[in-house]
C-alpha cells in the first residue's frame, strides 16, 4: 500500500466518518459517550420530551463526580439541588439502560479517571463527554473532546455528531524531563508558550522522546490540559506503555482478542512524511517546576521566577489582562514566586488524582508536616484509586503529615460541592483552571504538579520540590 | 424537517444595543459561575449571566459592570475581546446569554466548544477582525445605547451612522440559524446511513477496537 502519509488524528477521524457531504460538517460516529450528573439532565429531558431512545446504551457510561460530597458517603447529599441532579441521572440511566457507577460503587470516580481505569477508553476510538477535560482520553490515541449539552442529546439520540474536521497541530518536544519534573510542568510550560488560545481549532499531537518516556498517568495529565491551550483535543500515539496499561482492565479485550487489538492499535501512528497544519517545537532543556501566577493557565512562570510586570508586555490587551489578573490574585509585580504564602493545598482533579500522582505527592509528604497555616486536602480521582492508595499506605503518609484524606470526586477543582476556598484565600492546586472564582468566589488558585503541591503544603509557600526530594 | 426538541428560534436579523465587555479570554466560569450549574432545567439562566462580575456577594448590582450601567440594559449584542468563552464546556453559558436576550456575540475569536454551543442555541458568535471589534467596543463605550444591526441573511453588520461591514460565516451554520434547524433533526434523517456504518464497522478490522 502506498497511501498518502497521514497523521494519527486523520486516521482515527477518517475511520469514523459516517457521511461526508459538500457544504456540511462531517457526520462522525462516536464509540464511547461518558455522562455525568451536571451536563446531562437537560439532554435526557430533551430526549424524553421527543420520545426518543438512547441509540446505543452499551456505548454510554455514566458516573456521578462533579457534585458529590467527598466527606461521608453513607450520609445523604446535603444540598437538595445537587441531589436532584444526582437523582435525575439515576432515573435517566435506569430508564435508558445505561450503566451508572453511582456513589457507593467501587468503580465510581471522576469520569476521566474511570474511563481509562475500566479499559473503556481504548486506542483509535472517538470519545465524547459533556465536559471539556474529555481531552484526557487522547492519551490513548483516541480522538476525545468535550461537547455541550445539546450535543450530548445529539449523541444519545444518534450515536453521532455533526462536526467540521479540526486542523492538526504537532507539538514536538526536544529533550527529556529532568529529575523532579513532571507531565504537569511540561504541559503548563507548553500552554505558557503557545497561549490559552494557541491550539484553537486544532487537535494536538504530542510527540518526542519526553512524551514516549511518560507513563499513561503522565500522558493523561498532558492531554487533559489540551483544552487549556484552547485545543479541540490532544492525542498521543499508542505504544507498549499504552498496551501494558490496558491489559487486564475490566472492559478491555482479553486473551487472543487483546493480542489482535494490539496489532490494530499498533497501526495508529503518524506516518513518516505526514503533514500537520501547524507545528510547534518546545524545548525542555531548561525546564523547571512550573507555577501559575494569574487567572488563566497560560500565566505561568518557573518556580525560581517572579510575578511578571504587566508594564513589560507590549500588547495592550495582554497588559490589561495581566493587570486584572494581578489585582484579583493580590500579587505585586516582581515578587519571587517562592515568597508567595499559601492558605490551602488541593491535590486532586481529573488532571492529577491518579495513583502515580498520589505516590509523587506522598513521596514528598512522607515524614514531614503540613505547615500549620495551611489546610491541605487530598481527593483521589476514583474509588479504585483511593483503595489502591490505601493498600500502599499512602493515606497514612498523608494523614500523618496533616493532610485530609477524602472520598473521590471533582471536589475543589471547581467547588460545586462543599470543598471551596474562601474569598482571598490562596491555594496551590493540582487541578487545571486558575480562573477567577473557580475554587470559590474570590479564591486565588495557583496550578502546580502534585509533588510541588505537597512541597508547598509543607513549606507554607512555593518551593522548588527538587530541593526536597 | 423533524421538529426540534427545544425549539431554536430562527435568527435572521438583530437590531439592538451593544454591551461592550473589553476583556480578552473571558471564560465560561465568568459567564456563568458553577453554583448555577446544579439546576436540571434549560431555562431561566439569564439572571445569573456574569453573576460574580455583575453582583456583589449580597446580591446587589455592581455599578462598575457594564450590564448595570445606564444605556446598556436590554442589550441584544455583546462585544468582547479575543478567545471569548474559553474553558468549561458548560452550555449553561450559551443558555444564560440567550436567556438574557443577547442573540449575537461579537469578538475577534471564540473558543471552539462555546462557539458550537452558541449555534446549538440560535446565537450568532460573530468573529470580526480585531481592529473592527476594537472600533465597536470604543463606540459602544463612548455612546451608551450604541446599536448595531446584524443581518444574518445578507451577512452584514452596520450602525445608524453608516459604518457597515460584510462578514463570512459557515454556510451550513448560517442556514441552521436562518431556519432554526437543530442538528438532531438533521442527523435523524440519516438513520439508515448510521445503521449501515455500524454494520460495516462491526465487520471491518478497525471496527473491532470499539
Amino acid at each position: 500500500m502506498n497511501a498518502r502519509p497521514t497523521t494519527l488524528f486523520e486516521k482515527v477521524w477518517e475511520q469514523h466518518v459516517v457521511r461526508r457531504e459538500e457544504g456540511r460538517p462531517d457526520l462522525i460516529y462516536i464509540d464511547l459517550h461518558l455522562v455525568h450528573e451536571v451536563t446531562s439532565p437537560q439532554a435526557f429531558a430533551g430526549l424524553n420530551a421527543a420520545g426518543r431512545a438512547v441509540r446505543r446504551p452499551e456505548r454510554t457510561l455514566a458516573t456521578v463526580d462533579h457534585n458529590v460530597p467527598t466527606t461521608h458517603r453513607s450520609l445523604p447529599v446535603a444540598d437538595p439541588v445537587a441531589t436532584r441532579q444526582i437523582e435525575a441521572l439515576r432515573e435517566n440511566a435506569a430508564e435508558h439502560g445505561i450503566t451508572l457507577y453511582d456513589m457507593g460503587h467501587d468503580r465510581q470516580g471522576i469520569v476521566h479517571v474511570i474511563g481509562p481505569e475500566l479499559g473503556a477508553t481504548r486506542p483509535g476510538m472517538t470519545i465524547v463527554c459533556g465536559d471539556s477535560h474529555t481531552s484526557t482520553h487522547g492519551a490513548f490515541g483516541a480522538i476525545a473532546f468535550g461537547i455541550g449539552t445539546s450535543q450530548v442529546e445529539h449523541v444519545l439520540a444518534t450515536q453521532c455528531l455533526l462536526m467540521e474536521r479540526p486542523r492538526s497541530m504537532e507539538v514536538r518536544y526536544r529533550g527529556r524531563l529532568g529529575p523532579g519534573l513532571t507531565a504537569k510542568d511540561l504541559i503548563l510550560h507548553t500552554i505558557g508558550r503557545i497561549g490559552v488560545a494557541g491550539g484553537a481549532g486544532h487537535v494536538l499531537e504530542y510527540r518526542g522522546e519526553a512524551i514516549r518516556a511518560l507513563s499513561m498517568e503522565g500522558r493523561m495529565t498532558v492531554c487533559n490540559m489540551s483544552i487549556e491551550a484552547g485545543a479541540r483535543a490532544g492525542m498521543i500515539a499508542p505504544d507498549q506503555t499504552t498496551f501494558s496499561y490496558l491489559r487486564g482492565r475490566p472492559r478491555a479485550p482479553a486473551g487472543k482478542a487483546f493480542d489482535e487489538a494490539v496489532a490494530r492499535w499498533s497501526t495508529l501512528r503518524t506516518d513518516r512524511g505526514a503533514r500537520f497544519d501547524r507545528v510547534v517545537e518546545v524545548d525542555l532543556a531548561d525546564l523547571e517546576p512550573q507555577v501559575t501566577w494569574g487567572t488563566n493557565p497560560g500565566m505561568v512562570v518557573p518556580v525560581s521566577g517572579r510575578v511578571p510586570d504587566p508594564a513589560d508586555l507590549a500588547d495592550p490587551d495582554s497588559r490589561a489582562t495581566a493587570e486584572r489578573a494581578l489585582s484579583y490574585m493580590g500579587l505585586e509585580p516582581g515578587t519571587p514566586m517562592q515568597e508567595v504564602e499559601l492558605d490551602r493545598v488541593f491535590i486532586g482533579s481529573c488532571t492529577n488524582s491518579r495513583i502515580e500522582d498520589l505516590r509523587e505527592a506522598a513521596g514528598v509528604a512522607r515524614g514531614r508536616r503540613v505547615n500549620p497555616r495551611v489546610n491541605a486536602l487530598v481527593v483521589p480521582g476514583s474509588t479504585a484509586v483511593k483503595a489502591a492508595a490505601e493498600a500502599e499506605g499512602l493515606d497514612r503518609i498523608f494523614r500523618d503529615a496533616g493532610f485530609e484524606w477524602r472520598e473521590s470526586g471533582c471536589s475543589m477543582c471547581l467547588g460545586m460541592n462543599d470543598d471551596i476556598a474562601g474569598p482571598g484565600e490562596r491555594c496551590a492546586s493540582t487541578s487545571n483552571r486558575n480562573f477567577e472564582g473557580r475554587q470559590g468566589r474570590g479564591a486565588r488558585t495557583h496550578l502546580v504538579s502534585p509533588a510541588m503541591a505537597a512541597a508547598a503544603a509543607v513549606a507554607g509557600r512555593f518551593t522548588d520540590v527538587r530541593s526536597r526530594m | 424537517m423533524s421538529a426540534t426538541t427545544h425549539g431554536i428560534e430562527p435568527l435572521r436579523r438583530v437590531a439592538g444595543i451593544v454591551a461592550p465587555l473589553d476583556r480578552a479570554d473571558v471564560d465560561t466560569d465568568q459567564i456563568i459561575p458553577k453554583q448555577f450549574l446544579k439546576r436540571v432545567e434549560r431555562a431561566g439562566y439569564g439572571q445569573f449571566l456574569f453573576n460574580d462580575w455583575r453582583f456583589h456577594p449580597d446580591g446587589s448590582p455592581r455599578t462598575d459592570f457594564v450590564l448595570n450601567q445606564p444605556g446598556y440594559a436590554g442589550a441584544a449584542i455583546l462585544a468582547a475581546g479575543r478567545n471569548f468563552g474559553c474553558g468549561s464546556s458548560r452550555e449553561h453559558a450559551a443558555w444564560s446569554i440567550a436567556d438574557y436576550g443577547v442573540r449575537v456575540v461579537i469578538a475577534p475569536s471564540f473558543a471552539d466548544i462555546f462557539e458550537s454551543n452558541c449555534y446549538q442555541n440560535g446565537i450568532l458568535p460573530l468573529a470580526l477582525p480585531e481592529e473592527e471589534v476594537a472600533g465597536v467596543l470604543a463606540r459602544a463605550v463612548e455612546h451608551p445605547g450604541y446599536a448595531l444591526t446584524v443581518d444574518v441573511e445578507a451577512c452584514t453588520v452596520g450602525d445608524a451612522a453608516g459604518w457597515r461591514l460584510g462578514f463570512e460565516i459557515d454556510d451550513f451554520r448560517r442556514r441552521c440559524l436562518l431556519e432554526g434547524l437543530d442538528d438532531i433533526g438533521l442527523t435523524l434523517q440519516l438513520e439508515a446511513e448510521i445503521t449501515r456504518f455500524e454494520e460495516r464497522a462491526a465487520v471491518r478490522p478497525a471496527g473491532g477496537n470499539r
